[in-house]
């Protein structure tokens, strides 16, 4: 079997597979956002990710991120299992009510300094659910959010743009939490 | 065996084309009902509750027929049917927590999707004040040396929030209850009084990864309740939509499966295959998901050469770089000793729950709504339905190989007999009150939606059932005995959808 991976490998590099029209431009970006990424925090990004009550949809790019097009990991940006372990949290979804508390526990069970970033329409304000009984608002209805990426849901491109340009912002520059 | 009630059974052909009139029942027939369904006559749909009334679908699949059955003027309950038949429970507590209406009789009288934090009790009935969060009584668990391993509602990976608690005896789970209601955002309500654009955009939003399957069930009832002549090419376009769907959730989750095996390579495998479904589909169709392009009437995108061309391509290119990783799942001993023998669901159990998708058919349940429902434009398509009898995590993923065969094939089919014209039709004013039934085959199954619209063609009341509601409770059977290690890749070889079902 390990033949036939290697095969697999050398027959058919991933690569080959990854420069698809946009594949190069969400390269570079993410390198780019590497580089920031390293010059502020001097190494990479760990990112806890936290549905607040979404469809789903806003997590199927976000994990697609993970996919050798985007492949998020070769530039030190990971998602950590963890909140103790990250720099960012990124909220999907209107925050239901049911949900909440475990949003507001698990920043609050992150080390300073902290960033949050709200992914997707319904995480800005509550988007199609907005005013319903079950849903508290947008992710800042909980937590303080420091960048919103829109979309319903935002493709992984647009995930990379707003990684970058959080890195970028003043915030991160001044270290606030 | 007591009488069945005479229901107005409907045939596909029928409710596909006409508004669909339920059947009032008495309270004892209502419970003849229930009876029928824990004797395995007759296969539960859905329940749900409207204003001061009960409905049940009913699957006779023999006859290839559903039908409705309403149990009117209740004050404060209904006869449980859980207490018969245990797929209703779930339902059952769901239609409690938001009508206030209460299984009468009925063993678990616990909340579900209230979790005592909407301020409000009952909202889509009396909307009474909420009396305050209360502890959620877990089911007890005795025994020696058991301990217990809570998990959620937020997980470690990047997925939806729902709480599992294991009972363990040493590494071998005993038993597993979940607890779910966190992502319920409340859309049964926010259905009430919305207009019908307003509802489609709600219903391509109950699960991100069925969205066209959810647009798709949403206006079939819609068209059947007005009836709406559709035309061809939209028809087919909504098939072509829908297979695309099917193909990018299976080509991930095939991966994703192994990948909680610990056998990443296949993840990075086929999750290259689901991107490219996911670009076509966005060359084609103008977005990656296809969110919001099927609309009561028809579709709102046409497809174009360039679109044909690259769909096309893709299907090229599944084929010929899936049956490799077909053949690297089915020679890695390390993996199949894994998946094989795993997360064992029984036929009787699968048939019981009317269990939908993979899930099901992967433990004998030889139903595919695609072919036994009909609905255009499969109507016209040659579809084998792949089944199996082992049920256990290998023969998920093999059910879910053999399904993106079928989808490649369908497409193949509909690119080549693609209808010219509009796709569009325009969608006449209701004038009176109506009813439509909508059901579709998502990728992990069944869609049932039930619309009822008021004169002026707004929406009185639309219940929508993600086939998970049956699945769930099964995932909670197939884990025991297992260890706990191997939950994950039972989880994901279910992937029951927790937005679907809290709503
Ligand atoms: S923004 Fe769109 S995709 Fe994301 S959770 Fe909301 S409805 Fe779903």
């Amino acid at each position: 079997m390990r033949r036939f991976l290697l095969e697999g490998l050398m027959r058919r590099p991933l690569t080959e597979a990854a420069p698809a029209p946009d594949g190069d431009a969400s390269a570079e970006l993410a390198a780019a956002l590497e580089r920031r990424a390293r010059d502020r925090l001097g190494r990479s990004l760990a990112i806890r990710m936290v549905d607040a009550g979404s469809c789903n949809g806003c997590e199927l790019e976000i994990q697609a991120l993970g996919n050798p097009f985007y492949d998020l990991e070769r530039f030190g940006l990971h998602f950590v299992a963890s909140p103790r372990h990250a720099d960012v949290l990124m909220v999907t979804g209107p925050v239901t009510h049911n949900m909440a508390e475990a949003l507001r526990r698990t920043h609050d069970a992150m080390p300073a300094p902290k960033w949050v970033i709200a992914v997707g329409d319904c995480a800005k304000d509550g988007g199609c659910f907005a005013g319903s009984y079950a849903v508290a608002g947008g992710a800042d209805a909980v937590v303080p959010v420091d960048l919103h990426i829109a979309g319903c849901p935002p493709d992984p491109t647009a995930l990379l743009k707003g990684l970058r340009a959080l890195v970028e912002s003043r915030d991160i520059e001044a270290g606030q939490d | 065996m007591t009488e069945l009630p005479d229901l107005a059974w409907t045939r596909a052909r029928d409710f596909r084309a006409a508004p669909f009139g339920a059947t009032t029942v008495s309270a004892p027939q209502w419970t003849a009902l229930a009876q029928a369904l824990a004797a395995g006559r007759v296969t539960l749909m859905s329940l749900w509750a409207e204003h001061g009334a009960v409905c049940m679908a009913l699957h006779d699949s023999a006859a290839r027929r559903v039908a409705v059955a309403r149990l009117d003027g209740l004050g404060d309950g209904f006869p449980s049917v859980g207490l018969h038949h245990a797929p209703a429970q779930r339902l059952e507590r769901a239609a409690a927590d938001l009508f206030g209406l209460a299984p009468l009789g009925a063993e678990d009288a616990r909340p579900w999707l209230d979790h005592g934090r909407w301020g409000i009790l009952h909202p889509l009935g009396a909307a009474a004040p909420h009396p305050g969060h209360a502890p959620y009584p877990f089911l007890p668990v005795e025994g020696e040396s058991l301990h217990q391993v809570p998990v959620g509602p937020v997980h470690a990976g990047i997925i939806e929030p729902g709480h599992f608690r294991f009972t363990a005896q040493g590494e071998t789970v005993v038993r597993l209850e979940e607890r779910l209601g966190y992502t319920h955002k409340g859309i049964d309500r926010q259905m009430q009084g919305a207009s019908l654009a307003r509802g489609a955009e709600l219903a391509g939003r109950c699960s991100g990864d069925s969205t066209v399957a959810y647009s798709f069930a949403f206006a079939q009832a819609t068209e059947a309740a007005l009836v709406v002549k559709v035309p061809d090419r939209a028809f087919a376009l909504r098939g072509i939509m829908a297979e695309l769907e099917r193909l990018a959730n299976h080509l991930g989750d095939i991966g994703a499966i192994c990948n909680d095996a610990a056998f990443p390579m296949m993840l990075a495998q086929t999750s290259v295959l689901r991107e490219m479904v996911l670009r076509a589909a966005a060359r084609a169709f103008g977005h990656r998901f296809m969110r919001d392009r099927i609309v009561p009437g028809g579709v709102t995108v046409d497809l174009d050469a360039e679109g044909v061309t690259a769909i096309r391509a893709l299907v090229e290119t599944i084929r010929d770089g899936f049956p490799p990783l077909v053949a690297l799942y089915d020679t890695t001993a390390s993996l199949l000793d894994r998946t094989v023998g795993t997360g064992h669901l029984s036929p009787d159990l699968a048939q019981r729950f009317g269990a939908g998708g993979h899930v099901g058919r992967a433990s004998g349940r030889d139903y595919d709504t695609r072919r036994d429902l009909r609905y255009a434009p499969y109507d016209m398509l040659r579809l084998e339905v792949p089944l199996r009898e082992d049920g256990d995590v290998n023969a998920r993923i093999w059910l879910r190989i053999k399904e993106v065969e079928q989808s490649c094939s369908l497409i193949t089919q509909m690119l080549n007999a693609l209808p010219s014209g509009p796709v569009l039709a325009e969608v006449p004013p209701a004038g009176a009150a109506r009813t439509g039934l909508g059901l579709v085959e998502g990728f992990r199954g069944d869609i049932l939606v039930w619309l009822s619209l008021d004169p002026d063609g707004t929406i009185a009341r639309c219940h929508m059932r993600d086939p998970s509601w049956f699945q769930w409770p099964l995932l909670e059977a197939v884990i025991e005995g297992n260890i706990i290690a191997d939950f994950p890749l039972c989880n994901k070889s279910f992937n029951c959808s927790y937005s679907g079902h809290d709503l």
